[in-house]
């Protein structure tokens, strides 16, 4: 693996993580929803009776143009910088798809969402994933020296 | 309208992740090196999402209902069980492996980076597995009960 350093950015953190949650804050507002990537993701994906697609579909839209609009506002294109090898992204993402399906929810559902509403659940999952996450780096990086 | 107003968050959200670093696996991964080369900038966008949507879900929750739905939708489920706690445990795995989660992923999707696809593909897979496998136990459990009665 490559390690490629990073610059500590504490403001550019801060006002995105503030519109992370002004987005999840108007769309319990208006929809009276939880903004989890995993559940509206998984809710296209797999829809059930309910006449939820359209909502989910225009939200993730609506995420996907954001990198599109910080090009256009800011003349740049958001840095995204892959150290990990295809093989490493194809079996990562398939275990992060099985356990936000299992543990109904990922950083933004139970993170930001579900400790924001004091939930049990939601901070046992953030505090579990967030330890088997900083593990994980650091055999990784540490003890299998990639 | 209710299009536009999922279109516009979902918006809000994908901005807020672009600049916060959250689509950026190198910045996700060195949060999560304490012994390595540490960026701490994750830290701010918890913080940052969390005490905007904790001051937010205040006001929010006290109405009756939102503004364009009946009924507020909230998990009211209080148990912790193997379940949430397995499924967590496993994703931070495959989070420490990549660097990306769905919420970073989602909106990564729209620089059209090769890497990004491919890892949401296999998180797509994943979704798939887990339900099917969901449901394989599900129906199994189903027929043991049946069988024990």
């Amino acid at each position: 693996m490559i390690m490629i350093d990073t610059i500590f950015t504490p403001w550019q953190s801060l006002a995105g993580g503030a519109l992370i949650g002004l987005a999840s804050v108007l769309l319990m507002l208006t929809l009276g929803r939880i903004l989890g990537a995993t559940g509206i993701l998984a809710g296209v994906l797999t829809p059930t009776t309910h006449p939820d697609t359209g909502w989910r579909l225009a939200v993730l839209a609506g995420m996907v143009t954001g990198p599109l609009a910080v090009l256009a506002l800011t003349g740049q294109m958001p840095v995204v910088q892959v150290p990990v090898t295809l093989p490493m992204l194809l079996i990562g993402g398939f275990l992060v798809g099985i356990g936000v399906t299992y543990g109904s929810g990922c950083t933004s559902g139970h993170g930001v969402c579900g400790m924001a509403r004091l939930s049990r659940r939601s901070i046992a999952a953030t505090a579990t994933f967030m330890v088997t996450t900083a593990i994980t780096v650091f055999i990784i990086r540490h003890v299998l020296g990639a | 309208m209710r299009y536009v107003t999922s279109y516009v968050i979902g918006l809000i959200f994908g901005i807020g992740i672009s600049i916060s670093g959250m689509a950026n696996p190198a910045k996700v991964l060195n949060f999560f090196d304490v012994a390595g080369n540490w960026d701490p900038s994750l830290i701010f966008v918890m913080g940052g999402a969390l005490v905007v949507t904790f001051i937010g879900y205040r006001f929010v929750l006290r109405r009756t209902a939102p503004i364009v739905d009946a009924t507020f939708h909230l998990p009211d489920n209080p148990h912790l069980d193997m379940r949430l706690l397995g499924g967590a445990a496993v994703f931070g795995i495959g989070w420490g492996i990549t660097g990306f989660c769905p919420g970073g992923a989602l909106p990564a999707l729209g620089t059209g980076r090769f890497e990004v696809v491919a890892f949401v593909a296999a998180l797509i897979a994943g979704i798939f597995a887990a339900k099917a496998l969901m449901a394989l136990t599900g129906t199994r459990a189903a027929r043991v009960l049946r069988r024990e009665t």
